[in-house]
């Protein structure tokens, strides 16, 4: 069956807004991992640390060039993700919206193609 | 929204909406109707105008539907006569939904799903409905048959628990491991079903396979502590992680020996081996048991790099905790594999002997294959030939019948 990746993408202001009442966000996370779970349909899922924290790898060059910090200019970075067993892409998108993510913030809803989606499950799954 | 939108709010909620229902209203086929007849509205009302929380729209709406229901019976009844009224008595309709004990709820709607006073066909597709969050459309496609059959069946199922006063709640202690098995039992009817079709013209239907890991999943966040539930998980999980090398492009079986296991879903297999770990804490039951011998080929490299001595020694176990033919025959294979096919021969005549699985095509199966890795092929050309004719899916039978033409 289809599996979601929901890709958490926070800005600047909303990855504030989330360290400003970080306990109360675990939590929120927390219940909603669990309702998850009950739900059967939760593979896995991480958060990412302070892109600061991190190093960027750049292959524009001959050589892969390292570079300290967050990801250039982009203005939306990748926080986290959840990964989804779900029956639909709708089902994925319904479970995106239940998140408890910050104002400001985004999730990319992506599709994680599978090995043993033969043809003739094609017609099975919008 | 539309259509879809609707089905992937109902698979999320179906299950806390018919528990919370079926608690206020103390009448599991009502809770069901109201919770039907919300979704149906909502088909109707949400391509419109989509409601800001639909989660909260589909439980308020049911409400709705589930006090007018008992407002009805109400009226008729005091029209009727049939009850000198105590408007007292039954639920008070302003009573707020506890939004504590869902899970309770949710574990209470697949145990009354599953109760024996249900005929096998009937738990497996309440189950699906109400746990599921499936369509009576839906449930008729996964099975073969046709829709009003599904919803005949559903609505017989609601009125024999009313009938038989089955109360909504979690089955005492005493009676709970029992019950618990009887749950564990429609989850894996339906994964078999999609493992390996019954009838039709597809080995695998790796969507029903799906729903089932889906409700073990449920099941197994709900009874954290059941070490058979996890282990029901990890069979459920390894098994379904060979899918994709089990059929050939033309959608013909590809038996284990000859299935390219780079095919194999890793990520499934490390999950049903993490299921495998929580299973057996006390010694392995049936199900873990099985997962366990899944696990062994999961983990192999190849047939012959397969730990076949374990294997049998599985089998074994499982012959003694869960006996049955079936396990005999699978047994009988995996001997086959560890010491040859004479001992193997010996344990399926045995099976013949006693008659114990008339009419299957797996004895002669397995029967026609070991006759033929002993050299004698006439006889095991009969015997696949007697499988083939015994077989009901189309892709096992012609499989069998090529192998039957090769043995000249």
């Amino acid at each position: 069956m289809p599996k979601y990746m929901l890709i958490m993408r926070g800005t600047d202001e909303s990855n504030a807004a989330m360290m400003a009442s970080i306990e109360e966000g675990i939590a929120r996370t927390r219940v909603f991992i669990e309702e998850m779970m009950k739900a059967g349909v939760l593979l896995g899922a991480e958060g990412l640390d302070d892109p600061g924290k991190g190093a960027v790898v750049d292959f524009s060059g001959e050589v892969p060039v390292v570079t300290d910090g967050p990801y250039g200019e982009t203005k939306e970075l990748f926080g986290g993700f959840f990964l989804l067993d779900v029956a639909s892409k709708q089902e994925a998108i319904e479970w995106a919206k239940r998140v408890p993510a910050t104002p400001g913030s985004k999730i990319e809803v992506r599709r994680v193609p599978e090995e043993d989606e033969v043809p003739q499950d094609s017609t099975v799954q919008p | 929204m539309g259509t879809t939108d609707v089905e992937a709010v109902w698979r999320i909620e179906s299950a806390r909406i018919v528990a919370a229902l079926t608690r206020f209203t103390g009448d599991f086929g009502l809770a069901e109707d109201a919770a039907q007849e919300a979704v149906a509205e909502a088909l109707v009302s949400w391509p419109l105008a989509s409601p800001a929380n639909p989660a909260g729209w589909l439980m308020a709406t049911a409400r709705r539907r589930a006090i007018d229901a008992i407002r009805r019976r109400t009226a008729l009844q005091e029209r009727y006569a049939l009850l000198s009224a105590d408007p007292g008595a039954g639920p008070s309709v302003d009573e707020e939904i506890d939004p504590d004990g869902i899970d309770d709820g949710v574990l209470a709607l697949m145990f009354i799903s599953c109760h024996p006073v249900l005929s096998p066909e009937a738990r497996v597709a309440l189950t699906l409905r109400v746990v599921g969050g499936l369509s009576s459309e839906e449930i008729a496609r996964a099975f073969l048959v046709p829709v009003p059959t599904v919803q005949a069946r559903i609505t017989r199922a609601k009125k024999t628990i009313a009938a038989a006063g089955v109360p909504f709640e979690l089955p005492p202690a005493a009676e709970r491991r029992e019950r618990l098995g009887g749950v564990l039992s429609v989850i894996y009817v339906i994964f078999t079903e999609g493992s390996t079709a019954t009838s039709g013209d597809r080995l695998l239907r790796p969507d029903v396979a799906y729903e089932a890991i889906r409700l073990a999943r449920t099941l197994a966040a709900l009874q954290p502590a059941e070490p058979e539930v996890h282990g029901l998980l990890a069979l459920c999980e390894l098994t379904a992680a060979r899918f994709p090398a089990r059929t050939g492009p033309d959608g013909s079986p590809v038996l284990l020996e000859d299935q390219d296991r780079r095919r194999w879903d890793f990520s499934a297999i490390r999950r049903g081996l993490a299921a495998l770990a929580k299973a057996s804490p006390r010694g392995l039951g049936p199900y873990g048991l099985q997962a366990a011998i899944a696990a062994a080929h999961a983990s192999a490299p190849s047939v012959e790099a397969t730990d076949w001595d374990r294997i049998v020694v599985l089998y074994e176990a499982l012959g003694r905790v869960a006996p049955s033919p079936v396990v005999e025959l699978n047994r009988a294979v995996a001997v086959a594999m560890a010491s040859g096919p004479a001992p193997a021969l010996a344990i399926v005549d045995e099976l013949i002997a006693a008659d114990r699985l008339p009419g299957s095509h797996l004895v002669p199966t397995v029967r026609g294959e070991l006759l033929a890795r002993l050299g004698r092929r006439p006889e095991a050309r009969a015997e696949l030939e007697l499988a083939a004719r015994l077989c009901a899916n189309q892709r096992e039978r012609s499989v069998l019948l090529r192998k039957a033409a090769a043995l000249g």
